[in-house]
């Protein structure tokens, strides 16, 4: 039993980065971009090639993350200038970032066992590598948060956040909410990407099917942070997309030590999440339907 | 020449062009609105009201003729890039403000209207101690409310709330687009008079339309009638100040059949 908390605090931590992503287009934006199940992968696939041919990890891993800022900025693209639905357009660019992602890697996988990684440094250490890991996944996680809350209170971020509340209203204040919708689903799946860069690379190899079901997961961590922090600000809406993820990995592990099978896994996930999105609908609550905005 | 704030050439705004459903909602429609105007619009349901301020405004395009605010050609401008010079007030309480959004937050997007806006803190100590002096001329306890969501006010409040907004940057011309209709006549009126103080202390040059016609009279120092999408009526100064509305129904009892009569 107290085995699976280190694991599920390293992989809650990691996939916060995630959550965080999702949140702010989900959440933020109310826009439901989907484009994240193709984007994670896209940064494992860039970060491990780019390392694999013997670019250091650092320069590696940044370039992931504009790879994945460049992916949600294209999402964006389609849906504002080519009016195309926006889960319609992230499933395009989710379905088109699949090929990408083989052409980047060359084939369906690429280990990265034998190569410098970011957590090298972290395995010469004279101790279990579980601890320095969850420190630096810590301290990725609280930057990006915080990160998130300093930007969404600055000018141009609260012209993001009214373009996610009342659009109509923050056009006629000057804000070009095509732009700005561009440029925040860049930010999240440029977080994404960073997450899929560092998970590949602690994982110790990276695969084109890494992201499959990202979206779903990140979703159902959202609903259970929210469940237990009530998202009434931005710092507590970031902070329950991030604790939320450590819950859920929690949940998650704690589910296959009382075993459940790995390839039931997405079942469980969407399944919770069906019910989450569920019971308010049965109980008639319309207002609370509405808060669950993306979604 | 007269100096015009603003000026519309030969406007005109087809919807569902080439359908049974064709609508001129403005027809080669021109009018010209000199600094520090405070223009009433009258006019029944689809006279082209909300048409004529969402082409000013640079939310609707239209199909030909000229929009000139300051001096610049702005037929072609974004919404977006139309808030460097219009204010607008929405008649739904709940479209002037982000309702998730606290008070200050409101305030502060509404500071920078038509601005640049950049990676700076938004709603900063010396801001909030602006917008809680501003907001006291309000008398409704807002200025000790700011980190509320704006969500949680009632709705003359908010009405309120989205007028000051306004005058925070003011703007070159102020559109209000039927801003009391949804509210009950007591906050009504009182959201009217602070329209009034407000256009009066800033000079700004404003169009407001109402469906109220006693509102129109009262108000400003113009009143134009709208019809199928052109101008019916158009008085100004004294004359308008001796206008009644028992003269314009009998006028005009023809063309306005609906609520704008019931509500005299």
């Amino acid at each position: 039993m107290l085995n699976i908390i280190p694991i599920s605090l390293e992989q809650g931590l990691a996939y916060a980065l995630v959550a965080l992503g999702i949140a702010l287009t989900f959440r933020v934006l109310a826009f439901p971009d989907l484009t994240v199940d193709g984007s994670f992968p896209l940064g494992g696939a860039v970060a491990a090639r780019l390392i694999f041919d013997g670019m250091d990890p650092v320069t590696s891993t940044l370039i992931a993350t504009a790879a994945g800022f460049v992916a949600g900025y294209l999402t964006g693209i389609f849906a504002t200038k080519f009016k195309i639905n926006s889960l319609l357009a992230g499933i395009l660019m989710m379905t088109i970032l699949y090929s990408v992602n083989l052409r980047i890697m060359g084939r369906a996988n690429i280990p990265l066992l034998n190569q410098p990684t970011l957590f090298t440094p972290m395995e010469s250490l004279n101790m279990s590598r579980d601890l320095p890991v969850i420190i630096f996944f810590l301290v990725i996680a609280l930057v990006c948060k915080f990160a998130i809350d300093v930007f969404l209170h600055t000018e141009y971020g609260l012209g993001l956040r009214a373009t996610g509340d009342n659009e109509e209203m923050i056009r006629s204040l000057g804000v070009n909410t095509d732009a700005a919708t561009n440029f925040g689903l860049g930010v999240s799946n440029a977080m994404v990407a960073l997450a899929g860069a560092l998970i590949a690379q602690d994982q110790g190899f990276s695969d084109v099917g890494m992201g499959i079901g990202m979206i779903v997961a990140g979703l159902a961590s959202i609903i259970i942070g929210e469940a237990l922090i009530k998202p009434t600000t931005v710092v507590r809406l970031t902070l329950a997309a991030a604790f939320g993820s450590v819950v859920y990995r929690f949940i998650i592990a704690l589910g296959m030590r009382m075993g459940l099978a790995p390839t039931d896994l997405k079942l469980a996930t969407g399944v919770m999440v069906v019910i989450a999105l569920a019971i308010p609908a049965i109980r008639g609550q319309r207002e609370k339907k509405l808060n669950l905005r993306g979604m | 020449m007269a100096e015009y704030m603003l000026a519309l050439n030969g406007v005109t705004k087809i919807f569902n062009k080439g359908t049974q459903d064709e609508k001129r909602a403005l027809d080669n429609f021109s009018l010209e609105v000199e600094k520090g105007d405070f223009i009433t619009i009258i006019g029944s349901n689809g006279a082209g009201k909300t048409t004529l301020l969402n082409a000013i405004a640079g939310t609707v395009e239209t199909d030909q003729g000229q929009i000139i605010v300051n001096d610049q050609d702005v037929t072609k401008w974004h919404d977006f890039q139309m808030a460097r010079f219009v204010s607008r007030v929405f008649q739904s309480p709940t479209m002037g403000t982000a309702g998730e959004m606290t008070i200050e937050e409101n305030l502060c997007m509404a500071e920078l209207r038509g601005k640049r806006r950049g990676l700076k803190w938004g709603v900063t100590k010396s801001r909030r101690l602006r917008y809680k002096e501003v907001l006291k001329v309000l008398d409704l306890g807002l200025e000790e409310r700011l980190k509320q969501a704006v969500g949680l006010l009632s709705g003359g409040q908010r009405q309120s709330l989205t007028l000051l907004m306004t005058t925070l940057a003011p703007p070159k011309l102020l559109l209000l687009d039927e801003h009391t209709a949804a509210l009950d006549p007591r906050t009504a009126s009182k959201v009217l008079d602070l329209t009034d103080t407000m256009v009066r202390e800033n000079r700004l040059t404003t169009l407001m339309v109402t469906h109220n016609m006693n509102h129109a009279l009262k108000y400003g120092n113009r009143m134009v009638m709208l019809h199928q999408g052109r101008i019916q009526l158009d008085i100004q100064g004294d004359e308008k100040k001796k206008l009644t509305v028992a003269e314009i129904v009998a006028k005009f009892g023809q063309t306005l059949k609906d609520e704008t009569l019931l509500s005299c």
